[in-house]
């Protein structure tokens, strides 16, 4: 086991050293001067080489790739040329929008998703499964940000239960739950699809594996095995799954924060893009990553725990 | 043939019609501005109405079929034409250092938030149908060398493919020759998959601005511009969304119904 986490861990380093280099090299290569940039059209040219120097951006590349590496190893992800104020900060503060509405569209497509498949499994090819099925198609198909047009229509707009974008701040929770109601569902609806679906496919996998018929042989009912045995096999992928959407909800609501307005990361990256403000999308971008690997990383790590025959393979 | 097959089949090629028959016919010219006619609701002369411009949605939707199919197609096309032949290498050196580095890259590869890059790559080399294109394709090519490699990798191992090696062939000539065609079933399957995926990658692209450009038509930037008047005219909003719904639908049931119909093993079992 020791050796395993070992050969683990500097697999996860040399990703990381990598990821980080592949980053950097995507952001060189970027045309446009933060510089002018922060500066503005009218700027005049001994400016912006002073402003030049004084970013670090006249240093020889491997020097600032090193430079970059070392700030955010120490935890410091260098300045907003646009807000002027440490990435960091800016990445925190945006973490507290981000973090709950991911974790609120997590659990609402999990406290859908998880009766459906479940439902769905235990109905295999009958009416309900083709009828969960179906709707999963749909749910799928659906692109996430029409699907957030639509619910500010019904429910912002014809119904004003909730506002249509925005976001008041934390210091009235309620009002900002509110807020962050309707993204939350537009995200969750698709994540909910993919969900069912593989949670249906693993189920209906343990539900032929032998120990479900010497189960069901000793006299286990079909729920009984069912909901024991078969769902807690079958819950690994659907944690793989679960692991890669959360990741994916953070950086995935860019759009979704951009029908709203609400000022997340997703929005943040999304203006940094445009503004040309790349130290932000460099560093956010490297955040993204190292947290998509390390929950790889942790997930393979609790299998192996759980599972002995994983250590051989992986 | 099972009814989601069909279903499937049936919707996929409506698009793909409605996109070719762009090329010659439409209701309407779209690059004619009628704004007398603006915003108006669904009627015998214009069956999906009229937007901000007066110009005929029916009309557009068949333009913006052309424009998604095409940028999905084409990253495909992308996806298949460098990630088959890696994911055949791979497999053909199987434990070599390339095979290593190919699968390591890979992983690395599925790391990255694609849409935080593709916004990015769209940005930085200016919005635009071409560079959609390649930002949808680069993200298909781990997709196709890896099923590439899974499906030739279970083949190395059968007695016809060593037969060969016996025969003489070189690995390249087999890979070519006895590994593409039968791993042709799985590919055509992904491609399927990755044909939906691109079509709502570009919506959400040119939705964001970063799609194909004015005058080109494109429903992610139908849905951008109806969201400003969704109040006025709810019908702006809701045609172009249908429009990738249905497209999108058609090809995910297409997917399915040809891998299970392509293989028995896996019939009635979804992912």
């Amino acid at each position: 086991m020791g050796r395993y986490i070992l050969r683990r861990l500097i697999t996860l380093a040399a990703s990381l050293l990598l990821a980080s280099l592949v980053i950097f090299a995507l952001i060189e290569v970027t045309p446009g001067d933060p510089a002018s940039f922060m500066l503005g059209l009218n700027a005049a040219p001994e400016t912006v080489a002073a402003l030049r120097d004084q970013l670090g951006l006249n240093d020889p590349l491997p020097l600032r790739y090193l430079h970059w590496v070392a700030g955010m190893v120490q935890g410091d992800f260098g300045l907003s040329y646009t807000y002027k104020v440490p990435v960091a900060d800016l990445v925190a503060d945006r973490l507290k929008i981000s973090l709950p509405l991911a974790l609120i569209a997590l659990a609402l497509s999990s406290a859908l998703a998880l009766p459906a498949g479940v439902w769905a499994a235990s109905r295999r090819g009958r009416a309900g499964d083709a009828l969960v099925m179906g709707a999963t198609q749909l749910g799928i198909a659906v692109p996430n940000f029409w699907f957030a047009m639509l619910l500010v229509l019904v429910f912002a707009i014809k119904w004003r239960l909730f506002p249509a974008g925005g976001f008041p701040g934390w210091s009235d929770p309620l009002a900002a739950l509110r807020a962050l109601t309707l993204p939350a569902i537009a995200l969750a609806l698709p994540q909910a699809a993919i969900l069912a679906r593989v949670l249906r496919s693993a189920l209906i996998e343990t539900l032929g594996q032998d120990y479900i018929r010497t189960a069901r042989a000793k006299g286990l009912s079909r729920r009984a095995a069912l909901t024991r045995h078969a769902l807690r096999n079958a819950l690994i992928p659907v944690l793989t799954i679960l692991g890669m959407q959360f990741s994916f909800l953070l950086a995935g609501a860019i759009i979704i924060e951009n029908v709203f307005y609400i000022p997340g990361l997703g929005r943040l990256i999304f203006q940094a893009i445009t503004q040309r403000d790349l130290i932000v999308v460099e560093s956010v971008v490297m955040i993204l990553v190292f947290a998509v690997i390390a929950v790889t990383f942790l997930t393979d790590l609790a299998y192996a725990l759980v599972d002995p025959r994983l250590r051989r393979h992986a | 043939m099972k009814p989601s097959l069909a279903l499937g089949a049936v919707l996929s090629a409506a698009a793909l019609a409605a996109a070719v028959l762009s090329l010659i016919w439409m209701p309407y010219d779209i690059t004619q501005l009628a704004i007398a006619q603006k915003l108006q609701p669904p009627s015998l002369a214009h069956w999906a109405g009229t937007d901000h411009f007066g110009r005929d949605i029916a009309s557009m939707l068949m333009a913006g079929a052309r424009t998604s199919l095409a940028v999905a197609l084409v990253a495909v096309g992308i996806g298949v034409g460098v990630g088959v032949p890696l994911g055949l290498s791979a497999a053909a050196l199987r434990g070599s250092w390339l095979d290593e580095v190919m699968m390591r890259g890979n992983d690395l590869i599925f790391a990255f938030p694609s849409l935080v890059i593709a916004i990015l790559i769209t940005a930085v080399f200016g919005p635009s149908a071409t560079n959609a294109i390649i930002a949808i394709g680069i993200f298909n090519i781990p997709v196709f060398a890896r099923v590439a490699r899974a499906g030739a990798l279970s083949l190395w191992t059968l007695d016809y493919i060593r037969a060969a090696q016996v025969a003489g062939k070189g690995r390249a000539r087999i890979s070519a020759e006895h590994i593409l065609p039968n791993i042709a079933n799985l590919l055509i399957v992904q491609g399927t998959i990755q044909f939906s995926l691109g079509i709502l990658a570009e919506a959400g692209l040119s939705y964001v601005g970063l799609g194909a450009q004015p005058p080109t038509a494109s429903w992610g930037r139908m849905l951008a511009e109806a969201q400003t008047m969704v109040t006025l005219a709810p019908h702006v909003a809701l045609a172009p969304g249908l429009a990738i719904v249905v497209t999108v639908l058609g090809l995910n049931l297409l997917g399915d119904g040809l891998r299970d119909a392509l293989d028995p093993r896996l019939r009635g079992r979804v992912a």
